[in-house]
């Protein structure tokens, strides 16, 4: 229990939009341990990104609203803050990085400006002591020369430096929680191995907790211990990394492994990915909302939505036949173009 | 930056000659003989044959438009007749009292306009959003010598509070002066007020769906300090150029206001000078109002750069973000 | 016959698309209720204009000095009549037409100018376009009304005079939004393709570049509409409009403004006139450009 930091319960945020309403993320739950981290994958329009940042209730409020759930870290409900309390969470206890760190640092501020703003909105110290905190962080996240690079502007920054200069940013009043949303994706594939690496060396330095965000299941595999897998605003399927490379459950998840280039893969060998696209979640889904486009789907997931079920080792998943009792044999290239037709 | 500058003063170069060409021959173009149109048609023929030749215009017209080109350098607007004075001294005499209409103006629209747009750009879709929005349109959308006579027909005429007319001297207290300024000022602001909240409005939405924006929420800072530091100066990019374009409209938008109100500027200068056919005044004053025009695009340029620091230094009026 | 059928349904979801869309435009213009306002402001107008006579109640220019500034409903005057004893009411239904005259063939003037000159400054670009976008940066230094009084003060008044001295102002922008546009087009990729298939350059502006500026064209001539009408009726105000006694909006101004306290309707309602049509044309040019594409820079 007292390892517990983050608890997310039955969580589901919709977006309003004039009548219509998308449901974005629906009845969420997982836990997090201090220290842990744990990735979320899954193709894109699945909720990752809604999820996270309903943690740190950043979803626009005109239009997007958090309908049930509760959010517990270190035993408060998040979601029962007042406007004030949660700016005092956000950047201290919790931090967060995107995805494009060119869009994300103010253009028009020094990057010191940006440092020394984040650490004076949480700890009551004079400018000189917050800058001489700022020169350390850009120490830290490997930036060098860090008392040039203070006065100078994001866009004088590479890529990698400037999502260096995000995690310093999130880092700047030791959060028990980082959340990094494709903290890689935007940048050079030699860049993202440095960005994860020091990601990694960084938590184990600082002991902080991780959720990382990705399309890609070799960052979890290099970065996480446990793993949620999303697909249209639901988890269907969480396990701890090894389990889930190791046996894998959801027909979804397989699709996502065979989309993926592997090492070993012979290069000429066509990379498949999943056929359709995910429903529309400004409609009512019945029945498993992969459904459309899973090879193996028969008449019950057309009418009943699987719950996630739990078996045994923490491996969940939510599918008619991986109960335990019920198993699916998987099929070679199912999702290889060609192969497969909709029904 | 004085590279930058460099460049930008030299690129206005051919902007000016080509502002003195479209005036010379835009003079030229006068039917008749412009000796004759100038004087009057009291003017004997000596008179206007004499006339001509002192202002060269029996010498071949390249030679005139060099003569032109060389006083213009010297800045040597030549004479007016009908107020028998160098067209440099009206200017001068005329100038600052239109640089105080505008500047009051402007800064009216700037007190008025930009909290109008920030407001009704945290407000969106909200009452006061579509009180400003309307507002800001009907405002750009206004006659504005009507809204002068309105202006004066309520607080002039029937009111009584405020002079409907002329300049007041400093030597009669400021409040004398002000209260000359207070119905010109209003109705030459209300265009450039309306077109601030616009612009603004919109650039702070525009803004605020920034991800730097989400990026500093996540920090945790103060919502005043997300919209006022992080969105406001980027906001403000866009406003610059409209102010830019805005002064164009206010010394355009001055000759209007002047006339209503007799404010002695440039405006009711060029205006008087058309009625009595004193061309000389007319070309002197439109190039001087143009020459005025392009530096203060140059201004705003720089400004830009120093707002915006990605503006790199020799693309002038480049892209921001 | 797979194939076939494929192909087919591929074309019809093609044209269903397009179907689509344009329904889209219709209804996000028309939903949006302040640009309907606007359409129906500027229908009002035309339909006034081409009417005029049969809507006016008395003769636009009938003086009669007899019954000079009469107040509103007296004598059958609806709004009253001016200082010669002219109906207000007929000229200001009479005043729509100079309006709608010049507000119409002044943008249409510069627009074809100015687009020319756009058109060529972007496609050819070099030194053409330094020389033109020079000419242009000479013009756009004239505050634009400033512009048109200088040439109608050249010109002299009269309605034709009007429409060139305003067209002419016009031309900077336009040829600024369209050699923008030309710029953006030139640029992308199927433009490249066109041309390393061989097409000649006539083909690649009249079937490509122009019919993709038609949008903002459009935005920005809707917007330079208003303006035309304003500065009409800023010259006539000044008294360097249309001639006298010829009915126009801005010279009822300026007629009224000498009345304000024996008659002050004369000036507000021709005021009012214009405020309500360029109210209308901003209303509709705003809804048009959200509605083809709210990020157009116009
Ligand atoms: N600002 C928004 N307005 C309306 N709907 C939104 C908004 N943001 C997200 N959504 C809805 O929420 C769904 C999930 O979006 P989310 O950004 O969480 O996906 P994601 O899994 O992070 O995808 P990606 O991998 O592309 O980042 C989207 O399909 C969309 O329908
Ligand atoms: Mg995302």
């Amino acid at each position: 229990m007292s390892d517990q930091l983050l608890t997310v319960n039955n969580l589901s945020v919709a977006f309003q939009s004039g009548s219509i309403t998308t449901k974005a993320v629906n009845g969420v739950s997982f836990s997090l341990n201090k220290q842990e981290s744990i990735g979320i994958v899954g193709e894109s329009g699945s909720g990752k990104s809604v999820t996270a940042t309903s943690i740190l209730r950043l979803i626009p409020r005109s239009f997007a609203k958090i309908t049930s759930g509760e959010i517990i870290f270190q035993g408060r409900d998040l979601i029962k803050l007042s406007a004030g309390q949660m700016r005092k969470v956000r950047g201290n206890d919790i931090s967060m990085i995107f995805q494009d760190p060119s869009t994300s640092l103010n253009p028009v501020f020094t990057v010191g400006n940006q440092l020394v703003e984040t650490i004076r909105a949480h700890r009551k110290i004079s400018k000189k002591a917050a800058k001489q905190r700022a020169l350390e962080l850009l120490d830290l996240v490997g930036i060098p020369a860090p008392d040039k690079r203070i006065t100078m502007y994001p866009h004088e920054f590479s890529g990698g430096m400037r999502q260096r200069v995000m995690i310093a940013i999130a880092l700047a009043c030791d959060p028990q929680l980082l959340i990094a949303d494709e903290p890689t994706t935007a940048l050079d594939v030699t860049v993202q191995a440095q960005i994860l690496n020091l990601m990694k060396d960084l938590q184990e330095q600082l002991g902080m907790a991780i959720i990382m965000i990705t399309h890609d299941l070799g960052v979890v595999w290099e970065t996480c211990e446990q793993v949620l897998v999303m697909y249209a605003g639901r988890i269907v399927e969480s396990a701890t990394v090894k389990e889930l490379y190791q046996r894998p459950l959801h027909p979804y998840t397989w699709g996502l492994l065979d989309s993926q280039i592997t090492e070993s893969q012979d290069s000429d060998a066509p990379l498949s990915s999943i056929p359709g696209s995910p429903p529309d979640l400004s409609y009512e889904v019945t029945g498993c909302p992969f459904v459309e486009r899973c090879p193996y789907a028969e008449a019950i997931c057309h009418q009943e939505t699987p719950p996630l079920q739990q078996l045994a080792d923490g491996h969940a998943v939510a599918c008619h036949f991986q109960t335990g009792s019920n198993t699916l044999e998987r099929k070679e290239h199912a999702y290889r173009e060609g192969t497969f037709t909709r029904s | 930056m004085r590279t930058f500058l460099l460049k930008r003063s030299l690129q206005l170069i051919p902007t000016l000659f080509v502002v003195a060409v479209i005036v010379f021959f835009i003079t030229r173009m006068l039917p008749g003989n412009p000796a004759a149109v100038m004087l009057g048609p009291q003017a004997s023929a000596e008179d206007i044959a004499a006339y001509a030749e002192r202002l060269g215009l029996n010498d071949p017209i390249y030679q005139q438009f060099f003569d032109y080109l060389i006083n213009l350098v010297k800045f040597d607007f030549g004479n007016s007749l009908s107020y028998n004075q160098p067209i440099v001294n009206l200017i001068m005499e005329r100038f600052p009292n239109t640089v105080i209409l505008a500047v009051s103006a402007l800064l009216i629209a700037i007190i008025v306009g930009v909290p109008a747009g920030i407001l009704a750009a945290k407000k969106q879709n909200t009452i006061i959003d579509y009180l400003v929005t309307t507002l800001s349109l009907v405002g750009v959308s206004m006659p504005i010598f009507w809204l002068g006579v309105m202006l004066v027909l309520a607080f002039s005429v029937n009111l009584g509070w405020l002079p409907s007319t002329g300049m007041g001297s400093l030597d009669n207290g400021l409040w004398a002066f002000i209260r000359h300024l207070i119905l010109p000022s209003l109705a030459l602001a209300t265009i450039p007020t309306a077109q601030f909240a616009r612009v603004i409005r919109s650039s702070m939405l525009e803004t605020l769906s920034n991800d730097y924006i989400k990026a500093a929420r996540s920090k945790g800072l103060k919502e005043t300090f997300v919209i006022y530091k992080h969105a406001l100066k980027n906001a403000l990019t866009p406003l610059l150029t409209v102010i830019g374009l805005q002064f164009s409209n206010l010394l355009g938008g001055a000759v209007l206001t002047e006339t209503i109100f007799s404010w002695p500027g440039m405006g009711l200068l060029i205006v008087n000078a058309i009625d009595k056919r004193d061309f000389v005044v007319v070309q002197g004053s439109v190039i001087f109002i143009a020459i005025i025009y392009v530096v203060i695009n140059l201004i705003v340029d720089v400004l830009y750069k120093v707002v915006n620091p990605k503006v790199n230094l020799d693309g002038g009026s480049g892209g921001a973000n | 016959m797979v194939e076939v059928a494929n192909e087919l349904e591929q074309t019809r979801e093609l044209q269903y698309a397009k179907a689509r869309k344009e329904q889209a435009f219709t209804r996000k213009l028309l939903r949006n209720r302040f640009a309907a306002l606007g359409l129906g402001i500027i229908f009002l107008l035309i339909v006034t204009a081409i009417f005029a006579p049969l809507i006016a109640t008395h003769p636009p220019n009938q003086m009669d000095v007899t019954k000079s500034l009469l107040g509103p409903g007296s004598e059958g005057h609806l709004l009253g009549t001016d200082s010669y004893g002219r109906d207000t009411f007929s000229r200001i239904v009479y005043g729509s037409r100079i309006s709608l005259i010049v507000g119409i063939s002044a943008v249409l003037f510069g627009a074809f100018f100015g687009s020319m000159l756009g058109l060529i400054s972007g496609y050819v670009g070099g030194r053409t376009d330094a020389i033109i976008m020079r000419i242009i940066d000479g013009m756009m230094a004239f505050p634009f009304i400033l512009l048109a009084i200088v040439l109608m003060s050249v010109l002299g008044q009269g309605l034709v005079n009007v429409v060139i001295a305003i067209g002419v102002s016009n031309i900077p922008g336009f040829a600024r939004v369209i050699r923008g546009q030309v710029l953006t087009i030139k640029e992308s990729e199927y433009i490249e393709v066109t041309r390393s298939l061989g097409a000649r350059h006539g083909r690649i502006l009249f079937y490509h570049i122009v019919p993709n500026s038609m949008a903002p064209l459009i935005v920005y001539a809707t917007m330079s509409v208003a303006g035309a009408i304003i500065s009409e009726a800023s010259l006539s105000f000044l008294g360097l409009g249309v001639q006298p006694p010829t009915a126009s909006w801005g010279s009822m101004l300026q007629e009224g403004k000498d009345f304000l306290v024996l008659s002050p309707e004369l000036a507000t309602i021709s005021g009012l006139a214009i405020l309500i049509t360029v109210l209308g044309i901003n209303l509709f040019g705003d809804g048009l450009r959200d509605a083809l594409d709210p990020k157009m820079k116009v």
